[in-house]
């Protein structure tokens, strides 16, 4: 009202000026030329819909199984939609099903991806022909990197249609994504003995949604964690996901680590670059952290990763050459080992964690929350040492060696009713010590109990908890 | 002038119209019932102030019942649950934490006793908390609660909600038989938005014979004498006092779940009275 109230008392002459001045502003503006550089980024298409009652967009070849799912569990149902006249089917298999165990497959974009900056969520209506869990659900693997995965797990479908939502972590990242959506499920009940149904995807689309706000971002499960590492060392960042409220409901998504904003307390201790894989480059302690979103408003991620490194890893003392008719090698890279079924196979009561490692190019044994563990060969053909004299063992404690704290070697032979064993106490041939290799040369005679040992099926390391934390390499037995 | 120029003009003030026409057609026809600002907390203040303590008096402790809804906060008056933000804000935190008996504490500040108002439009924009088990408000209760007490004395919730439902804003009034469970309440949803994640305006406009409730300039719901129960009283011809408060778990919302994140802080950018 007011702006029609002061046009009226303006003349027109008045009007006239006031117009042509706004115009030629305007066109002042419009002939002024951006520095090529400032020209905003082409774009890739903005399309919103990947299935209606038809695919939109996604080309002839963009269904792709995994490895070991029945292939040809997919397809078009005109007898069922949520809205329209069709829709995705899937059909889970038995898991009996020789053609495989599970339904699982990306659909990825024939042709160039999309740009999903202006969505916030991948949205689809659902049914399942019974209750049924999907273990995932999502987007952004591609089997090409599969870089901006995110994806829900243990999705409950019902036999009604009802509506899903998978939060895009953070849309600003994706300017051009080919894998637009991406499912696994296996068969309803026992292990095993799953059986197959049937569920159904209608509306698949990205989507803008008001409703979903409020992202709360984690990395390392949003724990603060440490670990002990070396020079030289690479590993990824870990349990990063994102939880979104929409309109009061929270909704978990596992995000790749490259929709994170990652950084290194100290760059000069470990390096961490965009995809969340951490460098470690010489001894110190550095912090890995990581945000979320636009350097605008970055959102701080729950949880953190401090890398200490002890510097250079220091392997154990490389074995001398021997004739292969006077060494059987369990684990070492100086020698041919025989086959092991594993280096911590379950057992009921153990708390140790680790086995089989790698660090700096060098294969060691690490356990950790060790109380106690053994090397398994029970599985494999017979490991015979009945022509050895001496067991021999690195071992390097990664803790402080206190009073009390013991490793006992036990070997037991043809493992079962038949049975023999023995076991030493290292602490009786040397002291441990702490961050430094010791070697062990035990003559098999010394494990008493153990008889002939031709059918070497375990070799268990026990400190009952008086040490937690121990590097193991090359153990083999000699004459 | 020549043809170019007239032409030029002709659209101009053709495009100048269409303007003015959706500029006019888009917004509700509100009433202009002439008000003039007579009161407000702009809550402009250093840091870590307390409300100015002309206008707010706190609320300490759990009341009777849970301030008679079984809620578990504990109010107190520590710059913690409560504080000017420096930016303009007054922010009300509630905290997962134990204090004197309870599991979270909280504050709810009054206007009672020092500035109470007859009829006028009250408003404030405020930003809500969110998540399951809380219950932020901005409201009135009659000046006479204590000589007649609860619900003869009345009530307006301006703005209630529950936590869970980020979208969904209540507005109720209760009375002497249309409390509690059986108070007239109107909810309003929004679609483009939620509470949380932006400031709001909510608003009555009141006189003796009517109530309209606002979000945003938004009129969702017109209460009249005729709207209450046949036969019960209209209470809201007299003086009332105004609060705000989050509450945490109680009847209303029922109980914070594990993966409700604390703390929760509403904002409140202004509180105003216009007459």
């Amino acid at each position: 009202m007011i702006i029609i109230n002061s046009l009226n008392r303006m003349d027109m002459k008045n009007i006239n000026i006031y117009l042509f001045s706004i115009l030629l502003i305007f066109s002042t503006i419009g002939c002024v030329r951006e520095e090529f550089e400032d020209l905003p980024r082409a774009r890739y298409s903005r399309t919103a819909d990947i299935f209606t009652d038809n695919f939109v967009g996604l080309g002839t070849d963009f269904y792709f199984p995994y490895q070991g799912a029945k292939p040809n569990v997919f397809s078009v149902d005109d007898n069922e939609r949520y809205k329209g006249t069709s829709s995705i089917r899937i059909d889970v298999p038995d898991a009996n099903d020789p053609a495989g165990n599970f339904a699982g497959a990306i659909f990825r974009i024939d042709g160039a991806g999309r740009d999903l900056q202006d969505f916030n969520a991948l949205t689809f209506w659902a049914r399942a022909s019974q209750a049924a869990t999907i273990s995932e659900i999502g987007f952004g693997q591609d089997f090409i990197g599969d870089t901006y995965r995110a994806f829900r797990t243990n999705v409950q479908f019902s036999t009604n249609w009802q509506k899903f939502v998978i939060p895009i972590p953070d849309p600003s990242k994706l300017l051009e994504e080919r894998g637009v959506f991406q499912f696994a499920a296996g068969g309803i009940g026992p292990e095993g003995e799953e059986v197959g149904f049937s569920f159904w995807i209608d509306e698949l689309r990205f989507e803008n949604l008001p409703s979903l706000a409020q992202p709360l971002p984690r990395i390392l499960n949003g724990e603060n964690q440490t670990v002990n590492s070396f020079n030289g060392v690479t590993f990824p960042v870990t349990g990063t996901s994102l939880i979104m409220n929409n309109d009061g409901t929270d909704l978990s998504v596992v995000a790749a680590p490259s929709y994170f904003n990652f950084r290194s307390s100290n760059s000069s201790v470990a390096t961490v670059n965009a995809f969340g894989e951490v460098a470690v480059l010489s001894s110190g302690s550095s912090t890995i952290t990581a945000t979320l979103g636009s350097s605008d408003t970055p959102i701080n991620a729950l949880g953190s990763l401090t890398v200490i490194s002890d510097g250079p890893f220091l392997g154990a003392p490389i074995p001398p050459a021997r004739n292969s008719g006077n060494v059987v090698s369990i684990f070492s890279d100086a020698y041919t080992n025989v086959q092991v079924d594993n280096y911590n196979g379950f057992f009921q009561f153990a708390t140790t964690q680790g086995g089989l490692t790698s660090i700096a190019g060098e294969n060691i044994l690490s356990y950790t929350n060790l109380n106690f563990v053994s090397v398994n060969m029970f599985n494999s053909p017979d490991v015979n040492a009945s022509a050895m004299t001496h067991l021999h063992l690195d071992i390097n404690v990664r803790e402080n060696v206190d009073p009390g704290d013991f490793i006992r070697v036990q070997i037991i032979n043809n493992n079962g009713p038949g049975e023999t064993s023995g076991a030493v106490n290292l602490a009786n041939y040397k002291p441990l010590l702490s961050e430094e290799w010791v070697s062990y040369d035990i003559p098999l005679s010394d494990f008493t109990g153990l008889g002939t040992p031709n059918d070497v099926d375990l070799i268990f390391f026990v400190s009952d908890g008086t040490i937690s934390n121990i590097f193991i390499d090359n153990i083999y037995f000699y004459r | 002038m020549s043809k170019t120029h007239k032409l030029v003009k002709a659209i101009l003030f053709l495009s100048v119209g269409m303007i003015m026409l959706s500029a006019c057609t888009e917004t509700n026809e509100l009433p202009d019932r002439g008000y003039t600002l007579v009161w407000s907390d702009e809550f402009d203040g250093t840091t870590g102030d307390p409300p100015n303590p002309e206008n707010w008096t706190f609320d300490i402790g759990t009341g009777t019942d849970g301030w008679g809804n079984n809620e578990l906060q504990y109010y107190t008056d520590r710059t913690e649950n409560i504080h000017i933000d420096g930016r303009g804000n007054l922010v009300i935190k509630a905290i997962n934490e134990p204090f004197a008996g309870r599991n979270y504490t909280s504050a709810r500040i009054t206007t009672k006793g020092l500035r109470e108002f007859r009829f006028g439009r009250i408003e404030a924009r405020i930003k809500t908390p969110f998540g399951q088990g809380l219950w932020p408000a901005f409201w009135m209760l009659g000046s006479n609660i204590d000589g007649v007490g609860w619900p003869q004395t009345g009530e307006i919730d301006i703005m209630e909600l529950r936590g869970q439902q980020p979208s969904t804003v209540l507005g109720s009034v209760h009375g002497p038989g249309y409390s509690a469970g059986n108070a007239i309440t109107t909810a309003f949803q929004l679609f483009d938005g939620r509470f949380d994640t932006e400031f709001h305006v909510f608003a009555i406009e009141w006189g003796s014979d009517f109530i309209d409730f606002f979000v945003d300039d938004r009129l969702y719901k017109r209460l009249t004498p005729a709207d209450i129960p046949a036969g019960s009283e209209w209470v809201f011809d007299r003086h009332f006092f105004l609060l705000l408060n989050v509450a945490v778990g109680g009847n209303f919302v029922g109980s914070p779940s594990p993966n409700t994140r604390f703390p929760q802080t509403m904002l409140i950018d202004y509180v105003r009275v216009y007459q």
